[in-house]
C-alpha cells in the first residue's frame, strides 16, 4: 500500500466512523423518546451508604419516581433498550473506524497522530468516545450516549471541515517522547473532562427537576442526580491526577526544547488555570454550602477552561504552542 | 446490651477525625461564622482573621481569584515574553496602555497582585495543613475507636449465630489443638487476618449487663494514607512554591548568536543579552565554551508545509573549562547540553553573508559574515553593516534573502527558508555613524541622523557593486549560518521536578485511598456463637461490600451477602457514635 493510499483510508474511516455515529446518536436518542414511563433501573432504591449518603446534598432526596418505588425492577421499555443495545454496538463499531483512521494517519506521517489540530482533534474525539465506551463495560450508560457520540461526532466533524490539514513531519521542537507522553495525557484527560462536564450538564438538569418535584419524560430517564453527581466527581477524580501529570510532562518538555520549565506562554498560562479550577471543584465538593450544584458548575468552567486553552490559544493567540499546525 | 453514656464513646471518636475534613477544633471549622462580625479586641480579632483566611472557603475563592487573575496574562502581550509587542500595545492604547501599565497588566505574573493572591493561598495552605499535620500523627498513634453498640445500624452488616456443627465441632477428628468455636477464637482470627492485611486494629470487650455474656469486638480502621497523601500533596505545592522562586532568585539566563566558526566562551561580556535573578553571580559561571562547527538544516520541500523545519542540529566542539578535554557535541531543539548546572540550548537559527566593503582608495576596510535577523519564516531577514574605518564612514541596510523573490506588493522577500538562491537589497548611506557620542548603539540598527542615502542595489553572491561617486564598493561574497544559544541555571528546577513528582504521588493517595472501618462482634450464647459484623465508609465512594465479605469470610460466615443494616438510608444516629460521616459536610464552611 502507498502512503496517499494510506491517507486516503485514514480519511475513509474517518468519514465512514461519522455516519456510523450519527445512526449511533439517533438510536441513542431513540431510548429517551420511546414510549412508556421507564425508570432508570439506577433509580431504584439502594441503601444509602453513610459515606455517600452523608454528603449528598441534603435538598435533593425528594424523587417521586424513585422514593416511592418497590425496590423490583419498573418494566422497562424494550423498544427503548434495544434502541440502547444498537446505539452502543454502533458506538463501538464507531470507535473502532476512528480508532483506525488515527492510526493509519499515524502509520502514513511515520509518527504519532497529533501533529497538528486536525489529527489533535481527530484523538481526542477518539479520547472522548474511549472514555466513554470503558466506562459502558462497568455500568448501564446508554442513557449518556446521546452526549458522547454527540460530542463525538462535533470533534470529528470540527476536524474535517476547519482542521483538516495534510500530514506532514513535525517541526524539530515537536519530536520528543516528552511529546508523545505529554499530549498523549492532555488528550486522554480533555475526553475524560468532556464526557464528566456532560455528566455534570445532565445532574444540572436532573437535579433541578428534583427540586422541583416534576420529574417526567427524558428526565426520568436519567439515574438520580446523586448518582449522576457521583459519576461525575470519580472520572473527574481520575482526569484531574492525568491532567496534572500532563502539564509535568509538559513543563519537562518545554524545560528541554526551550529552556525553562515554565514560562506562562498562554498555553502554559490556560493549561494553569484549568487545573486551579478543578482543584476549586475538587475542594467545593469538601466544602459545605459548595457541593452540589455550585461544584457542578465549577466543574464546567473547568471544561471550558480546558476548551479555551484547546481552540482560544491554538487559534487565536500568538503562542509559543500555536506551531502545532491548523 | 446496655447503652454506654454518650461520653463513654464520643472522646475517642472526637480526636479521630475524617482524614478529608478539618478536626472540630481545626481552623477549617470555625469558619462557619465567615458572616459573623469579628470579635473585638486584638488578639480575638487577629484569631478570627486567621481562621478566615485558613479556612476552606477562603482557598476556595483565592483558587478562584489565581484563576481569574492569570487571564489577562494570556490576552495581553508580556514584557517578559515580548517587549516590543508591549512597548507597540501601549503606544497604540495611550489612553489605557500607560494605566494598565501601571497596574502591572503586562507583566502579570510579576506584579504585586498577583503575588498577594498565591502568597496568600499559601498561607491559607500552611494554616490549613499544618494543623492537619499534627492531628493525624495523633490519629496514626491512636488505636481505632471501639465498636460502637448497634452494629446493625451501618450500611454494610452481616450476623449470624454458629450453631453446634460449624467449624469448630466438625473438625472433632482434629487434633485437640483445634480452638473450639468460641468468641474469642473468632476474633483471634480475626484480629490475625485483619493485621496481616494491615489494617490497624482495637480489641475489647463490651461492658455487659449482669447476667448477660460478655461480648468481644475488634474494631479495625484502613486508609490513613489518604490523609497522608492528602497532608503530602499540599505541603509539596509548598515546596514547589518555594524552588520555584529559589531558582527566580539564584537562577540566570543568557542569550547569545554564534556564527559557524566561531567561539563562545561562558562569561558576561560575551552574552548578547544576560539577565539573572537577585542573587546570581555573574562573575561565577562556569568556565565553559564551544566552538559552533556547522550548522545543519533541513526544510521540507514538498508542498504540504513547505518550509517546515524539519531539522536544525548544531555540531560544537566544547571544553567544560580551559585546559580541559575537547569534546564533539550535537546540540538539537529538544537535546540541550549541559556544564556544570548550566544548560545550552538551540533556540534559534539563521544566515550571516560575508561582506567586504573597500574605501575609495580600494583598501579593505570591512571583511566579516554579518548576522541578519530573520523576520518571518522564510528566513527574510534584515541587518547592517557599519563600516568606520572608511573615510567618510559607510553603512548599509541590508535585506537579506535566502530565496530571493519579488513581488509587486511586497517588494523583495524570500519564498524558501534554505539558502536556494540567496540575494542582498543593500542600501547604502554615507556620513557619520554617531558611533563617538558614547551612546550605545544596536548593531543591527542604523543611525542615520547624520547620514544621507546614495543607492540601493541588488547583490547576488560574487557580486561587487561599486557607489556612486567612487567612495568605495561593497561585495557580497557569500554566506554561512548562525545558531542562537540560550544558556541557562535554574537550580530550583529539580527541586521543583520532586515536588511535583510528590504532589502528584499525594494526590493519587488522597483521591484513590478509601478510608473504612469495619467492626466483628462476637458472644458466646447456649446456641453457638453470634457474630456480627459490620462496615463503614468514611469517605466519599469507598466500597465497603468487599470489606465485610472478607472479615465475615475470616469470621467462618455461611454462604451469603451483607446486606444493610436497620438504619440504612438514614443518616446515622447522634446516639450511635459514629459522627465521622456527618464532619464532611458539617465539618468545613
Ligand atoms: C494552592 C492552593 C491549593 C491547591 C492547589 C489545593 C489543591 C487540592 C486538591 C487538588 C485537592 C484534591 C485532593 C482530594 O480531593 O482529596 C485538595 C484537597 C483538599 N484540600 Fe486543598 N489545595 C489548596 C489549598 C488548600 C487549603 C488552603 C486548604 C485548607 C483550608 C486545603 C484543604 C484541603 C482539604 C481538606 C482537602 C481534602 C478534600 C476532600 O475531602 O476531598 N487546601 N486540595
Amino acid at each position: 500500500m502507498s502512503a496517499a493510499d494510506l491517507a486516503g483510508w485514514s480519511n475513509a474511516a474517518v468519514y465512514a466512523a461519522m455516519v456510523v455515529l450519527t445512526f449511533s446518536m439517533i438510536a441513542f436518542a431513540a431510548t429517551f423518546s420511546a414510549r412508556g414511563n421507564r425508570v432508570s433501573p439506577d433509580a431504584r432504591k439502594t441503601p444509602v451508604t453513610v459515606g455517600v449518603g452523608a454528603d449528598s446534598a441534603p435538598s435533593v432526596r425528594v424523587d417521586p419516581a424513585a422514593s416511592g418505588q418497590p425496590t423490583t425492577a419498573p418494566p422497562i421499555d424494550e423498544r427503548g433498550r434495544r434502541a440502547g443495545n444498537v446505539g452502543l454496538s454502533l458506538a463501538w463499531l464507531g470507535f473502532g473506524l476512528l480508532l483506525l483512521g488515527a492510526v493509519l494517519r499515524g502509520v502514513w506521517a511515520g509518527r504519532v497522530p497529533w501533529g497538528n489540530m486536525y489529527e489533535y482533534s481527530l484523538s481526542s474525539a477518539v479520547a472522548i468516545l474511549g472514555v466513554y465506551l470503558f466506562m459502558s463495560l462497568r455500568r448501564d450508560l446508554r442513557w449518556l450516549g446521546v452526549f458522547a457520540t454527540g460530542a463525538t461526532l462535533l470533534t470529528v466533524g470540527l476536524a474535517v471541515t476547519v482542521l483538516y490539514t495534510e500530514a506532514a513531519q513535525l517541526v524539530p521542537a515537536l519530536t520528543s517522547w516528552w511529546l508523545v507522553i505529554h499530549v498523549s495525557a492532555a488528550i486522554v484527560s480533555g475526553g475524560a473532562f468532556t464526557i464528566a462536564a456532560g455528566l455534570t450538564g445532565l445532574y444540572l438538569w436532573r437535579e433541578r427537576a428534583e427540586r422541583k418535584g416534576r420529574i417526567s419524560g427524558a428526565v426520568a430517564r436519567l439515574p438520580q442526580a446523586v448518582k449522576l453527581d457521583t459519576m461525575a466527581y470519580r472520572i473527574l477524580a481520575f482526569a484531574f491526577p492525568l491532567w496534572t501529570f500532563a502539564v509535568i510532562a509538559g513543563a519537562i518538555w518545554a524545560e528541554n526544547a526551550w529552556g525553562r520549565y515554565w514560562g506562562w506562554d498562554p498555553k502554559e498560562t490556560w493549561a494553569f488555570i484549568t487545573w486551579v479550577i478543578y482543584a476549586g471543584y475538587l475542594h467545593a465538593r469538601a466544602t459545605a454550602g459548595w457541593r452540589g450544584r455550585r461544584a457542578a458548575y465549577i466543574a464546567i468552567l473547568g471544561w471550558v477552561s480546558f476548551l479555551i486553552n484547546y481552540f482560544g490559544v491554538n487559534l487565536f493567540v500568538n503562542s509559543l504552542h500555536s506551531y502545532a499546525g491548523v | 446490651m446496655s447503652t454506654p453514656p454518650a461520653s463513654a464513646e464520643s472522646p475517642v471518636e472526637g480526636r479521630l477525625i475524617d482524614p478529608a475534613s478539618t478536626p472540630p477544633s481545626g481552623p477549617g471549622q470555625s469558619a462557619g461564622s465567615a458572616g459573623a462580625l469579628p470579635p473585638l479586641g486584638a488578639g480575638g480579632f487577629a484569631r478570627w482573621a486567621w481562621r478566615q483566611l485558613t479556612s476552606m472557603r477562603t482557598a476556595l475563592i483565592l483558587l478562584f481569584a489565581l484563576a481569574v487573575a492569570a487571564i489577562p496574562g494570556s490576552v495581553l502581550p508580556q514584557r517578559g515574553i515580548d517587549p516590543i509587542l508591549v512597548r507597540e500595545w501601549i503606544e497604540d492604547a495611550p489612553t489605557w496602555g500607560p494605566i494598565l501599565d501601571r497596574l502591572g497588566f503586562f507583566d502579570v505574573y510579576a506584579a504585586p497582585w498577583f503575588a498577594a493572591i498565591y502568597l496568600l493561598l499559601f498561607i491559607s495552605v500552611i494554616g490549613c495543613v499544618l494543623p492537619r499535620t499534627g492531628v493525624h500523627i495523633k490519629a496514626l498513634r491512636t488505636p481505632p475507636p471501639r465498636a460502637p453498640r448497634r452494629l446493625s445500624r451501618m450500611a454494610h452488616f452481616r450476623t449470624w449465630t454458629t450453631s453446634p456443627d460449624t467449624p469448630g465441632a466438625q473438625t472433632s477428628a482434629a487434633p485437640a489443638s483445634t480452638a473450639p468455636a468460641s468468641a474469642a477464637s473468632v476474633l483471634d482470627d480475626v484480629e490475625a487476618d485483619l493485621r496481616r492485611r494491615r489494617w490497624r486494629v482495637a480489641r475489647g470487650v463490651d461492658d455487659s449487663a449482669a447476667g448477660e455474656q460478655p461480648s468481644g469486638w475488634v474494631s479495625a480502621e484502613k486508609g490513613y494514607a489518604r490523609e497522608t497523601g492528602n497532608l503530602l500533596f499540599h505541603a509539596a505545592l509548598i515546596v514547589l512554591l518555594i524552588a520555584v522562586g529559589y531558582g527566580a532568585v539564584f537562577g540566570w539566563r543568557g542569550n547569545v548568536i554564534v556564527r559557524e566558526g566561531n567561539g563562545f566562551s561562558n562569561t558576561l561580556t560575551q552574552y548578547d543579552a544576560w539577565g539573572g535573578g537577585r542573587l546570581a553571580s555573574p562573575d561565577g559561571l562556569p568556565p565553559f565554551s564551544f566552538t559552533l562547527e556547522e550548522f545543519r538544516v533541513e526544510f521540507e520541500r514538498s508542498d504540504t508545509e513547505r518550509g517546515s523545519p524539519r531539522l536544525f542540529e548544531a555540531e560544537v566542539t566544547a571544553r567544560a573549562e580551559p585546559g580541559a578535554p575537547e569534546v564533539t557535541e550535537v546540540i538539537r531543539v529538544n537535546e540541550p547540553i549541559a556544564f556544570d548546572g548550566a544548560k545550552v540550548f538551540l533556540v534559534g537559527h539563521g544566515y550571516a553573508p560575508r561582506i567586504e566593503v573597500r574605501d575609495a582608495d580600494g583598501r579593505l576596510v570591512f571583511d566579516d559574515a554579518v548576522v541578519v535577523l530573520p523576520q518571518d519564516g522564510n528566513q527574510t531577514s534584515i541587518g547592517v553593516v557599519k563600516v568606520p574605518d572608511a573615510l567618510p564612514q559607510l553603512g548599509f541596510q541590508m535585506l537579506f534573502l535566502p530565496t530571493a523573490a519579488v513581488d509587486d506588493v511586497r517588494g523583495p522577500f524570500s519564498s524558501f527558508p534554505d539558502a536556494d538562491d540567496p540575494a542582498i537589497f543593500a542600501s547604502a548611506w554615507v556620513g557619520d555613524l554617531g558611533l563617538d557620542d558614547g551612546v550605545p548603539q544596536s548593531v543591527y540598527r542604523l543611525v542615520t541622523d547624520a547620514m544621507s542615502q546614495v543607492g540601493l542595489e541588488a547583490l547576488r553572491p560574487g557580486q561587487t557593486w561599486d557607489l556612486p561617486d567612487g567612495i568605495g564598493s561593497v561585495s557580497f561574497t557569500g554566506w554561512q549560518r548562525w545558531a542562537s544559544f540560550q544558556i541557562a541555571h535554574d537550580p530550583g528546577k529539580e527541586p521543583a521536578l520532586i515536588a511535583s513528582g510528590l504532589a502528584l504521588i499525594g494526590l493519587m493517595m488522597s483521591l484513590y485511598v478509601k478510608r473504612r472501618r469495619v467492626w466483628v462482634r462476637a458472644a458466646d450464647g447456649p446456641s453457638g456463637v453470634t457474630i456480627e459484623v459490620a462496615g463503614l465508609a468514611r469517605t466519599d465512594e469507598a466500597d465497603l461490600a468487599a470489606d465485610v465479605e472478607q472479615v465475615a469470610g475470616v469470621a467462618g460466615a455461611p454462604e451469603g451477602k451483607s446486606g444493610p443494616g436497620q438504619a440504612s438510608g438514614e443518616r446515622l444516629g447522634e446516639d450511635s457514635g459514629m459522627m465521622d460521616g456527618q464532619n464532611r459536610t458539617g465539618g468545613r464552611r
